[in-house]
This record gives C-alpha cells, sequence and structure tokens, in this order.
C-alpha cells in the first residue's frame, strides 16, 4: 500500500523528460500498429452500434405490422399468423432463471473449493480442468443431454418426457459454470492476504475467514459473474433447441419446469431458415432477436455498474 | 478484475460480429445463375434430402461431369432459396403456397411443379406401447388435446407426450393439415400447446426410442426398427391399414402425399436432363429402396 503513491509520482515525472524528445524518433511501424490497434477498438463499437441498429431496422416493422396485444397473446405459431411472444420471453427467462439458481452455489463452492481450500499443485490442475469444460462445444452438450441426461430424468423424476425446462437450465447451469468458477476465482485471488491473517489472527476457523471476510470482500465481483453466467445462459441456442422439447406453452405454476418450454433463442434458430425475407414472419424473429438484444444489454449493463461501484469501493477502502 | 470483464466482453463482441457478418454475406451472396453451370443446387424439404442425395449419387455414374450440391432444411427453406434465386432445384414435401407463389413471381421467378416420388407419414409410438391401430380422427384428437392419457384410447396409464416436427416442415404442415385437421380446409385446429416441436427426424427418434409416452410421425422413409407403426383408419370399424409401399400406391393408406421438386421457369439443359432422369425407372427404384413409393408411370 504504501508503494502505490511513489509510483504514481514516478508515472507524473516520467512524460515531460522522456517522452517530449523521443516522439520525432517513433518508428512507422509503431504508427501503424497504434492506427491499427485504435481502428479495432473503434470498429468494435460501430459494429455493435450498427447490428442494434440493424436489429431496429428488420424488427420494428413486426410492432406496425401486429397490434400490440397480438404480440402479448399467448399463442406462438407463426405460420398461422399467432405471434404471441409471451410464451417466448418466458420460456427463455425460466430457464435462464433456474439456471442461475443452479449456476451460482455450485459456482461459488467451487471457486472457494480452488481458491482457498485445496493446495497450490492441485489447483495448477483443476482450474484448467474448469476452463476446459468451457470449451465443450454446445451441441455436444446439447447431444449428451438428449440421448442421456433428458431419458435419465425422465425415469428418475417419473414424468411424461425429458426434454423439459429442467433439463434445459441443468445444461445450461453447467455451460455457465466455468465463467462463474474463473470469475469468482479471480475475485477471491484479490482479496488482500492481510484480510485473511487478520481473521485468522483473530481466532478465526478456515471456514469462519472464509464465509465472513473473503466472501462479504467479493460480494461485487460474484454478483459480476452471476450476471456474466446469466447472459452466457440467456443467449444459448443449441442445447436449449435440443433438450427442452421447444412448446410454446407459457408456465403457469413451479412445477412447470419439468413441462417443455420453447426459447428465444431456439425460435429464432428453428425459423429464421424458413421465412421469406420480409414478410411479417422474418419482422417477429428480429423483433424477438431484439427483445434478446435488449435483455442481454440491459444485464451486461448491470455487471458493469456493480463493477464500477466496487473499484470505487475498493479504491474508498484502501486510501 | 476489471480487465477480465473487459476482455470477456470484448471476446464476446468480436465472436458476435463474426458470426452476424458471416450470417449477413451468405445471405446477400449473388449465387450461380440457375442451368448454366455444372454444379446443379438442389436444397429444400429434409424428408426428400436422402433420396435427393441418393439420386446425386446415381446420377454422378451416370453424368460424372455434373456435380449436383443437396441440401436439407425444410420444404419452406428451400422455396425460400429458389424465390431468392440461389437454388436450381427446390425439393419440397408440400405443394407451394399461395403467398410463396407471390413472393416467387414478384421476384421475376415463375416456379414450375414436378411431382418425383410420393411418400406416406407413418404414425409411430414406442414399441412396448399396446395400442396397434387408431382412427385418423383419434390421432386428431390426440395432437389437439382433446386425449391425453392412453388409458382413453385404451391403452396403459400414461401420459401421452406428442412430438412433431418444426414448423419449417413440410411435414408438419401437411400433418397439420391432412390429419390433425382431418383435410377439412376450413378447419382451423391447431396443435395442442404441450406439443413437443423438434428440430429434426432424429430427435424424434430419440425421443421415441426410450419413451413409452411418446407418439409421433415420421416419414415411411424415416421410421426405424425401435418404432412401432400404427395402423390407421378412417372409421373404428376399420379397416386399418399399416403404412408401406403397397397400401400406398393402392390408395388405402390415408395419410399420403406427393413430393415435388420445384425450378424457377421450365428447366433447360443440365437441370432438365436430371429431371429427366430423376422420372425415369432407374432412379425411381431409388425411390422404392429409401421406403419411399415411386411415381406411377
Amino acid at each position: 500500500m504504501t508503494d502505490r503513491p511513489r509510483i504514481a509520482q514516478e508515472r507524473q515525472a516520467t512524460p515531460p523528460s522522456g517522452a517530449q524528445p523521443r516522439r520525432p524518433r517513433r518508428s512507422l511501424a509503431e504508427t501503424l500498429i497504434e492506427r491499427a490497434i485504435q481502428t479495432t477498438g473503434i470498429s468494435a463499437i460501430v459494429l455493435v452500434v450498427m447490428i442494434f441498429l440493424f436489429l431496429i431496422r428488420e424488427g420494428i416493422p413486426a410492432f406496425v405490422e401486429i397490434p400490440l396485444q397480438d404480440l402479448l397473446a399467448a399463442r406462438w405459431y407463426p405460420i398461422e399468423a399467432y405471434y404471441g411472444l409471451v410464451p417466448l420471453i418466458a420460456g427463455s427467462l425460466i430457464i435462464t432463471l433456474g439456471a442461475a439458481i443452479i449456476a451460482l452455489p455450485l459456482g461459488v463452492a467451487t471457486a472457494i473449493f480452488i481458491a482457498e481450500i485445496i493446495p497450490e499443485w492441485a489447483r495448477e490442475i483443476l482450474k484448467p480442468l474448469v476452463e476446459v469444460l468451457a470449451g465443450i462445444p454446445s451441441v455436444v452438450i446439447g447431444f449428451m443431454g438428449m440421448i442421456v441426461i433428458a431419458p435419465f430424468f425422465r425415469t428418475a423424476l417419473n414424468i411424461p418426457t425429458g426434454l423439459t425446462a429442467f433439463t434445459g437450465m441443468v445444461l445450461l447451469a453447467w455451460m455457465a459454470l466455468p465463467t462463474v468458477v474463473s470469475v469468482v476465482e479471480d475475485v477471491l485471488d484479490t482479496v488482500p492476504r492481510t484480510y485473511r491473517d487478520a481473521g485468522l489472527a483473530l481466532g478465526m476457523t478456515r471456514w469462519q475467514m472464509i464465509a465472513k471476510i473473503v466472501l462479504p470482500a467479493g460480494k461485487s465481483g460474484i454478483l459480476t459473474a452471476l450476471m456474466l453466467g446469466v447472459g452466457r445462459a440467456i443467449g444459448e441456442t443449441m442445447t436449449v433447441m435440443m433438450v427442452t422439447g421447444n412448446a410454446p406453452r407459457i408456465p403457469t405454476s413451479p412445477l412447470d419446469i419439468f413441462h417443455p418450454v420453447r426459447t428465444m433463442t431456439a425460435t429464432i434458430a428453428a425459423e429464421m431458415g424458413e421465412v421469406a425475407r420480409g414478410s411479417t414472419h422474418y419482422h417477429v424473429l428480429f423483433a424477438v432477436g431484439l427483445t434478446l438484444f435488449v435483455i442481454t444489454f440491459l444485464v451486461n449493463l448491470a455487471a458493469a455498474s456493480v463493477v464500477f461501484r466496487s473499484s470505487k469501493r475498493s479504491e474508498r477502502m484502501l486510501s | 478484475m476489471s480487465t477480465l470483464i473487459r476482455r470477456l466482453t470484448l471476446a464476446a463482441l468480436l465472436a458476435s460480429l463474426l458470426v452476424v457478418t458471416t450470417g449477413c454475406r451468405s445471405t446477400t451472396d449473388a449465387a450461380p445463375v440457375p442451368g448454366t453451370g455444372r454444379v446443379i443446387e438442389n436444397k429444400g424439404s429434409d424428408t426428400l434430402v436422402n433420396l435427393a442425395l441418393a439420386w446425386a449419387e446415381r446420377y454422378q455414374d451416370v453424368r460424372p461431369d455434373i456435380s449436383i450440391a443437396v441440401t436439407g432444411g425444410g420444404s419452406g427453406t428451400g422455396i425460400a432459396a429458389l424465390i431468392n434465386g440461389t437454388v436450381d432445384l427446390a425439393g419440397a414435401s408440400r405443394a407451394i403456397k399461395a403467398e410463396e407463389l407471390d413472393a416467387a413471381h414478384a421476384n421475376g421467378i415463375d416456379p414450375v411443379e414436378f411431382v418425383v416420388a410420393r411418400d406416406a407419414i407413418a404414425v409411430v409410438v414406442h414399441p412396448d406401447n399396446p395400442i396397434d391401430h387408431l382412427t385418423l380422427q383419434q390421432v386428431s384428437d390426440i395432437y389437439s388435446g382433446k386425449f391425453n392419457n392412453w388409458q382413453e384410447l385404451g391403452g396403459e396409464d400414461r401420459p401421452i407426450v406428442r412430438l412433431s416436427r418444426e414448423t419449417n416442415s413440410g411435414t408438419h404442415v401437411y400433418f397439420l393439415e391432412a390429419v390433425v385437421r382431418l383435410g377439412r380446409s376450413d378447419d382451423r385446429t391447431l396443435f395442442s400447446t404441450d406439443t413437443l416441436l423438434l428440430p429434426s427426424s432424429e430427435g424424434i427418434g430419440a425421443e421415441v426410442r426410450q419413451n413409452p409416452n411418446t407418439i409421433g410421425y415420421e416419414g415411411l422413409g424415416y421410421v426405424a426398427d425401435y418404432m412401432k407403426t400404427i395402423a390407421i383408419g378412417l372409421t373404428d370399424d376399420g379397416p386399418f391399414w399399416q403404412p408401406s409401399v403397397e397400401t400406398v400406391n393402392e390408395g388405402h393408406y390415408p395419410i399420403a402425399r406427393d413430393l415435388y421438386i420445384y425450378t424457377a421457369g421450365q428447366p433447360t439443359g443440365e437441370v432438365k436432363a436430371y429431371l429427366d432422369w430423376i422420372m425415369q425407372a432407374e432412379a425411381q427404384a431409388i425411390v422404392l429402396e429409401l421406403g419411399f413409393v415411386p411415381i406411377q408411370e
């Protein structure tokens, strides 16, 4: 902590003496690299804005062509012009929420185990293993879900079919786990050593130290992990299309998680290939995409605000 | 911490950009002009795709200088591609719809229809299901949600799980019109919202194979050993007909239909030669091999 101000002073001190005379000698390559980085940085922003505008351009006609009460109706059957979006939005939200509820405790527990409990050498093995999990293609997870996990849930839970929202939640939680684990683990890593030492010096057990000091200190990071996991889950397409049964029904009771649902992503993936460009169905699918974009955008915004708040607070704590 | 987030977000952005830009390109790319190239593009009905592939392979022996690119995706997909001018042949398991014809004409394309084979839809259940025959009306009532337990049809006390293909499948549309609505054009009956919409024939196969509660439907060519086909009758007293090449050809089996190939305008050159070959005995023998029903010459 005492190092910080000195470094800052040095940084402030160097530019006037060092940088100015060097400027004329800047090589062409350096300029080119700088420009290239600048261009990629700006194009990332520009392209996101363009995607958003494209979605709006293709999606807005749906709200003009179809009366709002039809879009809010309970039936989705686009080939007969039933464009009720409620079952799709409900399906996406219920699966995302369920996946978050399953993934968060598992992810935080795994992260605590990796970051706090096991020795360094085991950590070097476990951490890459968790990250390998993130590399499994979603179609493979979906296939496993369809062939192995859905039949297992059907017999184990004695439900009519294994292709349910619940199966989707479990698989999505599994897919969101690596994100949650690595983000939470990184957060726990940044909790200063001195906090732990202080806790242990006060006679806390290891568990008390983790639960009362480390976790609260990393709270905002855990929230971020949750948001990122949610972002991953709500946009996932292939897996949910293969295991959730895709029946556009509106869940009415908590037990309905053991019934099939249809998500927004699966709907776009299944139907976009079929529609004629410019038709109402085409515009409605873009409207679904727009809705999805807005939801993920809000989730990312929430995650970002949590991150910014946390950095401010940690600064406050350290100063 | 925040750099990690930033890096993750950037990676996600780049990935989505890649997807979006490549996606855009494929839809706007100019396609080869139909009939002039040595590659014949054939796209459409998943029901027809295996048959189209078998035809394309055999045609290699007849005309090695012509290559035929076959892709599936559904009848709607194939016809949409034909309208957009990106394919030479669109396979369809249903006749072209009026609005698709309008869209084609608006695009300056005049689709021409050829019946290339016939197909029957088999209603399938798990082999352990004791039910072996149903009337068309009963199948309709199952799919519209009137029956929810196999007991109501004289079977075991099990919930009925309805399986269907996705709405972009020609089989779905045909089943809706011919079975759920019993062929009545003024009927607005819909599939029950509980109906599982599976994206592929494999999806239906995988579920029927292991779940004794299910009822599904498949093109006759896709019925596998682990499914049990239901004999279908028009009245409660029968007769009930198992789907087979014979019952379809003799006109007994009630759920049978024509399969089509559409071309953009009257076919010429290599496309015409290929279509003529499809109508002949050698190609129609393949139709029989794959479990479809050859057209009657």
